[in-house]
């Protein structure tokens, strides 16, 4: 039995990557959720969207990077991050006033809004295509890790090594900063407030005074920086590549779902709930049981649940378990 | 009436007797299909064989022609009907082809062997082959899949590595490879603790590393595609920890591998078919004063395919599939001189003199088992960034 060894295998294998993974979920889900809660439809053009913020940075780094200005240890698509958001709110702010705001003025249902953003995901998806390719594109400078395995064998004496990648810490705390930050806009600003009175009750909120296209102006702007700030650091930890920013739209939808669609609460808990269980129904738990366990009851097998193939059939799964038992999600947000 | 049925069967008999001067060689590869980029300069490799050949004025048999004929690579149906014109309304005596490896196996079960005619392959490389019922008909230049399996078991237990993960690109290339590395490793006495597939063009593979990590190993055998998810896995596997050497097969040769892994990758192992052999440099001399691209994928193992067929026949004395089939073997292996691309009128010389000669061409041919070529292939190792040649198997 050796728990100090079973524990950083499972921190190296499974808890890092998880947690890095559900916050950049987490923050993907927040823009979702937030357009939910406030415009009232799933936006399916929110991965795209992180597509196309992620490439506006890309653009801007390697504009940074071109006249050597960086960030040192630190990436320089931190630097280029702005500009990618300024993009992202100006493009998701023209799509607003060019198709959205029609069917809003129609008071069209959702089902029909849904389908808007779905041609808007298709024409965004295009927009990125033409610019950047369908090629992975590396973006990332800097630092690479805050802990390297090795460098972690070496101080320790441990025979299994722990691995902290730099843009892992970025994204933990970037995410921790930002939902920080847009619980306090939400619970102290009088724009924060309006909005939440907005998604409340609607006529209630208008005949109270609020301005509705402010409101819903700065929604979009929130949710293209959300957006632009999860596709970024998502990029920066794995890569870059516009199909798998399409794909991630389903994890994406399945944490704001589970946590309760139009709860911001929810979303950061559906975010983690997604990531951990798909690292761990997938992960291959042989060394750590080996390293836990007797000798004796040491396993021969992989003991892997499924293999990694499933990762997507997870979150379906838990899509699907939570809408047929708490179809408001785990933090009562509102009925799909 | 008479004179007419006289002037036909005079016609008849002076044909006859033409054919007895012409040897026929049927050349069956992928003209259309997805090899159609491909086969022009394989087609012209064996021309190129047949026109020196004849230039040598050497072969005692008469003066070889080839004739066409289209695989499609893909349709086995029109492969076949292909391959049966060639032979009952062409008369071919042996056939160069075919060129991929399920409209070849479909050519050989339902024409060559009824039908008795030789063939050898430049390209087919699918393992199944090597097993299938040839009657001794089947022969090919081109390495079984399986060979490389074998190299790198033999690569790595050179190494005295014991126990290997092996993550493979989800396809027949990798899971073939991977099969064939399994089978070879095992019998060398390695174990492979586990062989697990990957997709391609996925952002991150760390959960793929963590299964590959969790069941261990030596060395992580990388069987994929270097521009995608083998790139990938690697990343992952030195970011986390997992793995620090790794063994790259053939599809992951590259340098565009090093400048994105960086340091990381010093110390890795691998091999990709090559020959040191002065014959392909040759070949590629000559192809190009001919006007054609012999540096194209199995251009040179066409060559060798018609020379060899030539040089058996020549060999045999005899233009019958069943006589000369019997000294493909002899004559492409050692002992005796060894002959090179441009020098089969020196060989015929050498087969009239009764000389033993090691036919090597233009892919150093070197049959083994049941007949398809031993495959030479370049291990290397990269060693400070550089991608450094170790030696030649």
């Amino acid at each position: 039995m050796d728990l100090l060894n079973a524990s950083i295998t499972f921190l190296n294998f499974v808890f890092v990557p998880g947690l890095a993974y559900g916050a950049q979920l987490a923050l993907g889900a927040l823009g979702v959720t937030l357009i939910y809660g406030i415009l009232r439809f799933s936006n399916f053009a929110h991965g795209d969207t992180m597509a196309f913020g992620t490439m506006v940075t890309i653009y801007a780094t390697w504009g940074l990077q071109a006249a050597g200005i960086t960030l040192g240890v630190l990436p320089t698509a931190l630097l280029g991050l702005p500009v990618g958001i300024i993009a992202t709110a100006l493009l998701v702010l023209l799509t607003d006033v060019l198709i959205y705001k029609f069917y809003r003025k129609k008071k069209a249902v959702p089902t029909i809004l849904v389908m808007v953003s779905l041609g808007v995901m298709f024409v965004m998806n295009g927009i990125v295509r033409l610019f950047i390719g369908v090629e992975e594109q590396d973006f990332s400078d800097g630092a690479r890790f805050l802990i390297s395995a090795g460098d972690f064998k070496k101080w320790t004496g441990l025979s299994e090594g722990l691995a902290i990648k730099s843009t892992q810490a970025i994204t933990v705390i970037v995410a921790v900063i930002v939902v920080a930050w847009l619980f306090w806009f939400l619970q102290k600003t009088r724009t924060g407030k309006s909005m939440r009175a907005f998604s409340d009750n609607e006529d209630l909120a208008l005949l109270s005074g609020i301005n509705p296209d402010r409101v819903v102006q700065v929604t979009w702007i929130i949710a293209a920086a959300l957006a632009t700030i999860a596709g970024v650091l998502y990029g920066l930890d794995k890569s870059f590549k516009p199909f798998v920013y399409f794909q991630l739209l389903l994890p994406i939808f399945a944490a704001a779902i589970v946590g309760g669609l139009g709860n911001p609460l929810g979303a950061i808990a559906g975010g983690f709930v997604i990531a951990f269980s798909e690292v761990m129904v997938t992960y291959a738990w042989k060394k750590v049981l080996t390293y836990a366990l007797p000798e004796s009851m040491a396993p021969d097998s992989l003991v892997q649940l499924l293999t990694t193939d499933y990762k997507f059939a997870v979150s379906f799964t838990i899509l699907i378990l939570v809408l047929l038992v708490m179809p408001t999600g785990l933090f009562k947000g509102k009925s799909v | 009436m008479k004179k007419l049925l006289l002037a036909t069967a005079a016609t008849a008999l002076c044909s006859g007797a033409a054919l007895a001067d012409d040897v026929k060689l049927g050349i069956l590869l992928g003209f259309t299909g997805p090899l159609e980029s491909t086969v022009p300069d394989m087609a012209k490799g064996a021309e190129f064989a047949v026109k020196e050949v004849n230039d040598s004025g050497k072969f005692a048999l008469g003066t070889v022609t080839t004739v066409n004929g289209d695989t499609t690579c893909v349709d086995a149906t029109a492969a076949t009907a292909a391959a049966e014109r060639l032979i009952t309304s062409e008369g071919v005596k042996g056939i160069i082809g075919g060129d991929c490896s399920g409209v070849t196996g479909a050519v050989l079960q339902n024409v060559a062997r009824p039908n008795g005619v030789g063939m050898i392959s430049p390209s087919a490389t699918s393992p199944a082959l090597s097993t299938a019922e040839d009657d001794g008909l089947f022969f090919r230049t081109a390495p079984s899949d399986a060979r490389q399996g074998e190299i790198m078991a033999d690569i790595l237990s050179g190494k005295g590595i014991k126990s290997v993960a092996v993550s493979y690109t989800n396809n027949d290339y990798g899971k073939g490879l991977a099969e064939s590395f399994d089978a070879a490793f095992k019998a060398k006495g390695g174990s492979v603790t586990i062989s697990a597939p990957h997709e391609d063009g996925k952002a991150d593979y760390s959960a793929e590393v963590g299964a590959l990590a969790s069941a261990g190993g030596e060395m992580l055998i990388v069987a994929g595609y270097v521009d995608q998810g083998g790139k990938g896995i690697i990343q992952a596997a030195l970011d986390s920890g997992a793995f620090s050497s790794f063994y790259l097969v053939d599809g992951m040769y590259g340098e565009s591998l090093i400048s994105a892994i960086g340091d990381g990758l010093n110390g890795a192992i691998g091999a990709v078919p090559g020959t040191d052999s002065p014959g392909a440099a040759k070949y590629e001399e000559a192809s190009k004063a001919a006007g054609f691209d012999g540096s194209n994928a199995f251009s040179k193992e066409s060559y060798d395919a018609a020379a060899l067929i030539m040089l058996s026949m020549a060999a045999a004395n005899s233009t019958d599939s069943k006589v000369w089939t019997t000294k493909v073997m002899d004559l492409a292996n050692a002992p005796g001189e060894q002959i090179f691309p441009g020098e089969l009128a020196k060989a015929l010389e050498l087969i009239a003199a009764g000389t033993d000669i090691d036919y090597v061409g233009a892919s150093a041919v070197e049959l083994v088992g049941p007949g398809e070529s031993a495959g030479a292939y370049r291990e290397y190792e990269i060693k400070d960034g550089k991608i450094e040649t170790v030696g030649y198997r």
